[in-house]
């Protein structure tokens, strides 16, 4: 589904990914953990090009993304999003919100965008509020449309920006328990988390993150147990 | 001292001020109208990657933001014919001044609106597949226009105060019309004070009505 090959990723000087390489199957969930500034997030949104590559090779459900032929709207409609800050849009209803993209992209009808809307958000146990917009909902209930709206548009592939880090401790459990049943469904998954134990459970495999490479990838048994490399004990250290 | 002013007289005079109300109401409208479609346009000018178009944009709005409006009213009407060879109505030009004047000053309230919107909502549209111009249609606009109406209110002030100065250009407006009557009946207590309570009633109206849509949109 995805392969990276030595992805560099410069912001002016700063060099914030020095060659990553990795390899996501299809169905698979991917965690990828490390300290801030790690460049954890700048992977992965290079993943969708809301970051531009500086160099290397990213193929993304058989796209080169790396390349300027690539119509980088048609690769996004067959990959999700989900931010650390929902950014919903506030001028529309929640339901609005799950519908626009697929009767504006993908061109089905308001009827038909409504009704996969209304199953979404029945799904995220959000149909009551349907009708309210974002302001009047809870950071964990805001989070849970964001993965509505971006599953409007059946994606094959989501990325998760620390879906959690903006909410209030209380409000965590509810957004990891939508995320641990999509990945039960068997969505690929990229997630960029500071939930260990999300991590631990729901991941096939862990992605270790320092200083713009990836320096431990493995399943989450051997990383939390028996991490080999030596920053990532002692992060795990710190963290856990 | 009030008492020596024929109040009462004004009346006498209120099919004149009628006209200049009227022309002065036509004015802002239409160039109002004028300034935001240019502003529209400008604005999105400023906040483009295209080279031209954003120093096109940059120029014609500190060009205007950097003269008086007075100066461009008598620039456009006595001097630009002199260029053109072609002679413009005074209440054409005084629509063009209105028009020119208050769409760099509306640019520059587009601008701030839609740079205002967070970089996140772009984002979210992007990331669903949505282009850039879908982006801005169903998401930046219609926030940044919520915002835009404060400022915007205001301008729209600030521009209906300025069309008392097309009486240089001998406009037909409400101060043009004061002015006349004034100098030929020596009532300017009585004619000037009149004239403001007008220009005062039609910015108070647009204040009441901008609040008034400004809560409407508040309903989120």
């Amino acid at each position: 589904m995805i392969t990276v090959k030595d992805l560099h990723k410069k912001f002016g000087d700063n060099e914030v990914l020095k060659g990553i390489n990795c390899e996501i199957k299809p169905s698979e969930v991917v965690c990828v953990i490390g300290p801030s500034g790690s460049g954890k997030s700048t992977f992965l949104r290079c993943l969708n090009v809301l970051e531009t590559i500086t160099s290397g090779e990213v193929i993304v459900d058989g796209f080169n993304l790396n390349d300027k032929k690539t119509n980088i709207n048609k690769v996004r409609t067959e990959v999700g999003m989900v931010f650390q800050q929902f950014n919903l849009f506030p001028h529309k209803t929640v339901i609005q919100n799950v519908m626009l993209a697929p009767e504006k992209v993908r061109k089905i009808s308001s009827q038909e965008a409504r009704e996969r809307g209304m199953k979404l958000l029945e799904k995220v146990g959000l149909l009551e509020k349907a009708d309210q917009y974002p302001s009047q909902l809870s950071g964990g209930q805001q989070q849970r449309v964001a993965i509505a709206r971006a599953l409007a548009m059946e994606p094959k592939l989501m990325l998760f920006d620390e879906p959690t880090s903006a909410l209030d401790p209380e409000l965590v459990g509810e957004v990891l328990e939508v995320m641990k049943q999509l990945a039960l469904e068997g969505m690929t998954m990229v997630v960029v988390t500071h939930e260990m134990g999300f991590a631990r459970e729901v991941a096939d495999r862990v992605l270790f993150m320092d200083q713009g490479v990836i320096m431990e990838a493995d399943t989450p048994e051997n990383i939390f147990s028996n991490p080999q490399n030596e920053r990532t004990k002692a992060f795990l250290n710190k963290v856990l | 001292m009030i008492g020596q002013f024929n109040w009462a007289g004004v009346l006498e005079f209120l099919p004149e001020l009628g006209t200049g109300l009227y022309y002065t109401l036509l004015i802002s409208i239409i160039g109002l109208l004028i300034g935001f479609i240019l502003g529209a346009i400008f604005g999105l000018g400023r906040i483009s990657r295209n080279k031209f178009y954003y120093g096109i944009s940059s120029f014609y709005i500190e060009v205007i933001r950097g003269t008086p409006v007075l100066v461009q009213a008598i620039w456009i009407f006595f001097a630009l014919p002199l260029i053109t060879g072609y002679n413009m109505e005074s209440v054409t030009a005084g629509i063009v001044v209105i028009g020119i004047n208050s769409g760099a000053y509306i640019a520059e309230v587009v601008r701030g609106s839609v740079q205002s919107i967070d970089k996140g909502q772009v984002e979210a549209g992007r990331s669903l597949g949505l282009t850039h111009h879908q982006t801005m249609r169903y998401i930046v606009w219609p926030q940044a226009f919520k915002r835009m109406i404060p400022p915007l209110g205001n301008q729209f002030i600030i521009s209906i105060k300025d069309t008392s100065l097309l009486s240089v250009i001998l406009v037909p407006e409400l101060m043009f019309q004061g002015r006349l009557i004034a100098s030929n009946y020596f009532n300017a207590v009585e004619i000037y004070t009149t004239v403001a309570v007008f220009y005062l009633a039609i910015t108070l109206t647009l204040s009441y009505v901008l609040r008034y849509i400004e809560r409407r949109l508040d309903v989120q």
